[in-house]
């Protein structure tokens, strides 16, 4: 939807946001009364298109949902907004750096399914199966040096050797 | 093999076999995967997309995926060949159409039952294409490419989100299922309209496979699974098998009998009509051959016209598009043009039709 001009019924061409004394004033005039507003003569410095921007950008800083939205994907610099503006993300690491706001919009998308259920990748799986035997494996280990079990703890620390070599 | 032996038949999913052949066209079943280390197509450098194409191009053009691999580098392909590539459903319009110096591909499986996009909107978007009703088939055969790949390439995989996709909408599974299905005497009596508001009931996207928006010219429909997260693909292909298609094939079936019990004169005066008009027109439009054509795939069918068989006419819905028949002819040719020769092939091809 196109603004009209506060002073008469041609479209606004030019934006501002002024801040005086905690108070925000907005004008939105077209070249006509912008010119006898002053303004026209700054934007022959500034783009429209920058104006614009920074219009936007003056106003979505009041939109509270930018917190939660959070900041960029670490990996890839993409952001929320620009994710939402085609629904694509950047890099597998924007699963992790959005994992909150996408949550919800996920639920949606997909009757309510939040967690994958279907196929593992067989090295994938491996690699998660055999984390989880180590670290099942360590844990034991640990256990059993601090039960001062010398010689279970000496089994134990072949079988993991053996276990790494073999998987590996 | 090369693309010019496209033109003077069909790919296996419009042989007119494989069950249920008189309703469901064909089974297709999609896997969207990426892989680790790489941004998302869109967001990736040129040099990268470069990068992933070359890792692709030699594990998929390998014997071991499967002989007589044809690969098509889709930057370098004249415009005509995207635009058979599309028509016989191996690419999809964004592919093709993509700008002319992006780095993709597609790679082709001899007889044209697997097809695998690459960088698209994923790195990987693999597809199996199969004739009837053969959901089961068509996932084997795609789970096996992927098995294989996945031995020589490291996907994006989250313990959480599963394989992870550029668009949300596909992650998980990355698996989208669609069968086409032939649902004249549905819109003729007007129930189509129920069937799209219980498949959007049941998270299905219903598309015309011609036509934007709801228009189906043809009566060929599209439905897809939507849901990929949070559900394994032995349930949705179970949804669609057990469940969907059954269930809309029996909706087709009745409304078929309906007709011919309630309004048989009417009912085979257009299928006759479209008998009359496919063999002896001289000009014929784009949609008005896939109306024509629909009716044809029902009267013979229902056996109320025995003068050609599905097969045939599978093919011509495809042979009939602009690119085919502009590589049939050799030519390029203006829409008048190809008004008459699309009229032309018609009653050449129509065993039985007049010849002249
Ligand atoms: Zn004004
Ligand atoms: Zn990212």
């Amino acid at each position: 939807m196109k603004r009209k001009c506060d002073r008469c019924a041609r479209p606004a061409t030019h934006h501002s946001v002024e801040i005086n004394q905690g108070q925000k004033i907005e004008k939105h005039l077209c070249d006509q009364h912008a010119s006898e507003e002053g303004l026209a003569i700054k934007s022959i410095n500034t783009p429209i298109n920058e104006l614009l921007t920074n219009f936007v950008k003056i106003h979505s800083s009041d939109e509270p949902e930018r917190r939660t939205t959070g900041g960029a994907c670490e990996n890839c610099g993409l952001t929320f907004a620009q994710f939402r503006k085609d629904s694509l993300l950047g890099c597998p690491d924007c699963y992790k750096a959005f994992e909150e706001p996408l949550s919800n919009l996920l639920e949606r998308a997909h009757e309510g399914g939040t967690h994958h259920i279907g196929k593992v990748p067989r090295r994938a799986g491996a690699g998660e199966q055999r984390q989880a035997m180590l670290m099942r494996m360590r844990k034991q280990l640990n256990a059993a040096v601090v039960g001062e079990d010398y010689e279970l703890a000496a089994r134990l620390r072949d079988d993991i050797n053996r276990f790494e070599e073999e998987t590996t | 093999m090369n693309l010019t032996n496209y033109t003077d038949h069909a790919g296996e999913w419009l042989r007119g076999s494989g069950p249920h052949s008189d309703i469901v066209i064909s089974s297709r079943v999609r896997l969207a995967r990426n892989i680790a280390g790489f941004p998302f197509v869109k967001r990736a450098s040129k040099r990268q997309r470069h990068e992933v194409l070359a890792t692709c191009k030699e594990r998929i053009v390998s014997d071991r995926l499967a002989p007589n691999i044809l690969w098509v580098d889709l930057p370098q392909s004249p415009a005509m060949d995207r635009q058979l590539l599309v028509e016989r459903h191996l690419i999809s319009r964004q592919h093709a159409n993509a700008s002319d110096d992006a780095p993709r591909a597609v790679a082709v499986g001899a007889d044209e039952t697997f097809a695998i996009m690459v960088n698209e909107e994923d790195h990987l978007r693999m597809q199996v294409l199969r004739s009837g009703l053969q959901l089961s088939e068509a996932f084997d055969q795609i789970n096996r490419i992927d098995d294989i790949l996945e031995d020589q390439i490291d996907y994006a995989y989250a313990k959480r989100f599963g394989y992870l996709t550029a668009c949300p909408t596909n992650v998980g599974t990355g698996l989208r299922v669609s069968v086409m299905l032939h649902l004249p005497a549905l819109k003729i009596t007007g129930e189509i309209d129920k069937v799209r508001r219980a498949a959007r009931d049941m998270h299905l996207a219903v598309r015309g496979l011609f036509g934007e928006g709801s228009e189906a010219h043809g009566d060929l429909y599209q439905i897809s699974n939507q849901t990929t997260l949070g559900k394994s693909e032995e349930e949705v292909l179970a949804d669609f098998q057990n469940t969907i298609v059954p269930q809309i094939i029996a909706y087709e079936q009745q409304a078929r009998q309906a007709l011919m019990r309630h309004r048989e004169a009417e009912f085979d005066d257009k299928l006759w009509r479209a008998w009359a008009i496919l063999t002896h027109a001289r000009v014929m439009g784009g949609e008005e051959v896939l109306s024509l054509l629909s009716h044809l795939r029902l009267a013979v069918n229902l056996g109320r016209v025995n003068r050609t068989d599905i097969r045939t006419i599978n093919e011509l819905f495809l042979l009939t598009q602009s690119a085919h028949l502009q590589k049939i002819s050799g030519c390029e040719m203006d829409a008048p043009t190809r008004r008459a020769a699309r009229a032309r092939l018609l009653r050449q091809r129509l065993a039985g039709g007049d010849r002249s």
